[in-house]
């Protein structure tokens, strides 16, 4: 077990550093750099030569990857130009709004999708089960800045019930943190509740079916045993791999929500990082969110060994 | 031994005869299938209402969807406006059906792409044990990439156009395609039949051409409806970030975007392009559903 991780994260090294690399040369692609957004339309060409040379834009290419690369060894990613603060302390800053805000959102995906799959499962070709793979249906077409859009239009400018944006951190006020999060969580969760819903109906399908429920029945177990220890336990498996699909949707969907509920996450930071050709920034900030998408698919995995005996025993 | 002979009928070859023989295509049946499949009509339906006003939007929307006329300007939804007017009085029935028209083209632009390059890259892949590695490794960093940030980077890098966009789309979801195209050569390579056509001595690229490819086109044609709807989605969300085709062409995301500061006077700008979007994803959705299936039984919802 200990022994797979280990080799999950070995394999992590070599994508990662793909990952790093794309960035390095799509960032230095990008038409135009900092020194202008720093300058301002203003600066004369002098100006931007001497801040082009400050921040060692003028060197070569390969020689301004060495020396990234080189820091990257020692753990240094560098100082966001915009921001004027470490690479580091920046993503720290704003990682745990979006751990946040996702987190809210999962806990919505899971109870909602996995109890409908439940449920629509159980009751199959009813209309109970119909109107939930409608709504499963609904999820996955309706855009989520558009039910963002919807909400803030119906909540926050005629009701006036939430505020249009802004965030209030957990720690500061918890009332002003669901306030303020609620619908960006609503509106970043309900792809994934489609999504887990349609999963899990066809997966406890799959598994009612199965010789050893109808035994479970037979030998008269109450319904409820039968379901949520015979059947959920296994349908477990193949949903625990959505939801570790669900995370990095989450993380990769704050983007929109963040702007759009204008919430200081990393989504919003690496989004004006590339508009603003903050390199730094942008390549520090995606090497480490990508490092974290694939720490938590590793965790899916090491997940399924605690879920699945047969996987546990596996010889690797 | 000696086995009793069958009871000789003598109307037994007559019978067999009069059982009709279904002569039929595969393809022919499958439509068939396909057509009696309920939820696939829905999502034909929606869709056909998308592409009927893509392809007629130069009849349909006469006027010009970029054509300002302010004194018209903030009108609602009625008799003489249909969908209602913008902030600059432009017609929102023009602006929403001319960027059907651009959604369905980047959509079946990207679709196009990856059914090209997905193909060839997850059939490379997959079939050459050799290149393999190499592929994958670039096609799992991609894929680790936040999709939507992916994107961004690539308009970024090539500058906000409806042509960009379609580029960086198919950057995304290429390596998606890929695996899927991959995983399923994969099996198919060591199919038996595969083996009889090496032994018969057929080339690499027989055996995959006219082998292993037909094989695998269920699950890439199911995979090709759902990333149309994605690919629609994706290039409203980045036109709705402002890296889209560049204003004043609309596209149902840069009018969201706009139609956001006035939101409390004139809501239909928001709503009517939404839902358009919304119909759109949601009926390749449902066609996706229907083809998978009929397509690929393997990934049926059990109905």
């Amino acid at each position: 077990m200990a022994g797979v991780i280990l080799r999950r994260l070995a394999g992590a090294v070599p994508v990662l550093l793909i990952v790093s690399l794309i960035t390095f040369g799509m960032m230095r692609l990008i038409p135009g750099d900092p020194s202008s957004v720093i300058g301002g339309l203003s600066a004369t060409p002098a100006q931007l030569a001497q801040i082009r040379a400050d921040l060692g834009l003028d060197e070569p290419f390969f020689l301004q990857m060495l020396k990234w690369y080189t820091a990257l060894a020692h753990g240094d990613l560098g100082r966001s130009i915009l921001l004027g603060q470490d690479v580091v302390g920046a993503t720290l800053q704003r990682l745990p709004v979006t751990l946040a805000l996702s987190a809210y959102a999962l806990v919505i995906t899971v109870v909602f999708g996995l109890c409908s799959g439940v449920f629509a499962a159980l009751r199959q070709n009813t209309v109970i089960d119909q109107l939930a793979m409608m709504f499963a249906m609904l999820g996955i077409s309706v855009p989520n800045f558009f039910l963002g859009l919807l909400m803030i239009i119906l909540f926050a400018v005629r009701l006036g019930w939430l505020p249009t944006g802004g965030y209030i951190a957990f720690t500061d006020d918890p009332v002003g943190w669901l306030r303020t999060s609620t619908m960006p969580a609503i509106s970043l969760a309900l792809l994934q509740v489609g999504l887990l819903a349609r999963i899990t109906r066809s997966t406890m399908l799959e598994v009612l079916r199965q010789d050893y429920i109808r035994t479970a029945r037979a030998k008269g177990l109450p319904r409820r045993v039968v379901v949520m220890k015979h059947a959920l336990a296994n349908a477990l498996i193949p949903i625990t791999t959505v939801v570790g699909i669900i995370v990095s949707l989450l993380i990769s969907g704050s983007v929109v929500t963040e702007t759009l509920f204008s919430i200081p996450g990393m989504g919003q930071l690496l989004t004006q990082a590339v508009l603003n050709r903050d390199y730094p920034m942008v390549q520090g900030g995606l090497l480490l969110t990508t490092a974290f998408l694939v720490m938590i698919n590793i965790a899916v995995d090491a997940c399924y060994a605690l879920l699945d005996p047969r996987v546990r025993y596996e010889s690797p | 031994m000696n086995l009793p002979d069958a009871p000789s009928r003598p109307d037994a070859e007559a019978d067999i005869q009069d059982v009709p023989i279904h002569r039929q295509h595969p393809a022919w049946m499958t439509l068939r299938r396909l057509f009696r499949h309920q939820l696939f009509l829905t999502g034909i339906g929606l869709f056909g209402i998308i592409l009927a006003a893509a392809i007629l939007a130069p009849i349909i929307a006469p006027v010009d969807p970029t054509k300002l006329a302010m004194r018209y300007k903030f009108r609602p939804p009625d008799g003489t406006f249909i969908f209602g007017t913008d902030n600059f009085g432009r017609s929102l029935w023009s602006r929403v059906i001319w960027g059907a028209q651009l959604s369905v083209v980047i959509g079946f632009s990207v679709v196009l792409l990856n059914a090209i390059f997905g193909t060839l890259i997850g059939a490379l892949a997959g079939y050459f044990r050799s290149l393999d590695n190499g592929l994958m490794r670039v096609n799992d960093a991609l894929m680790a990439f936040p999709a939507i940030l992916l994107a961004i980077g690539v308009t970024a890098v090539l500058g906000p156009s409806t042509f960009n966009v379609i580029l960086a789309l198919a950057v995304v979801y290429i390596p998606r395609t890929a695996r899927i195209v991959r995983s399923s050569v994969i099996v198919l390579r060591e199919m038996e039949y595969v083996q009889a056509a090496v032994a018969a001595g057929a080339g690499h690229w027989r055996i995959l051409r006219r082998h292993i490819l037909p094989n695998a086109m269920a699950p890439l044609i199911v995979q090709l409806s759902f990333l149309f709807a994605y690919a629609v989605l994706s290039e409203a969300t980045l036109s709705f970030l402002g890296l889209g085709a560049v204003p004043p062409t609309p596209t149902w995301g840069n009018i969201m975007a706009e139609g956001r500061q006035y939101m409390s006077e004139a809501s239909w700008i928001i709503t009517i392009p939404g839902i358009a979007l919304m119909i759109t994803v949601m009926g390749l959705n449902l066609l996706g559903d229907g083809l998978r299936d009929v397509l690929d039984p393997r990934l049926r919802i059990q109905q």
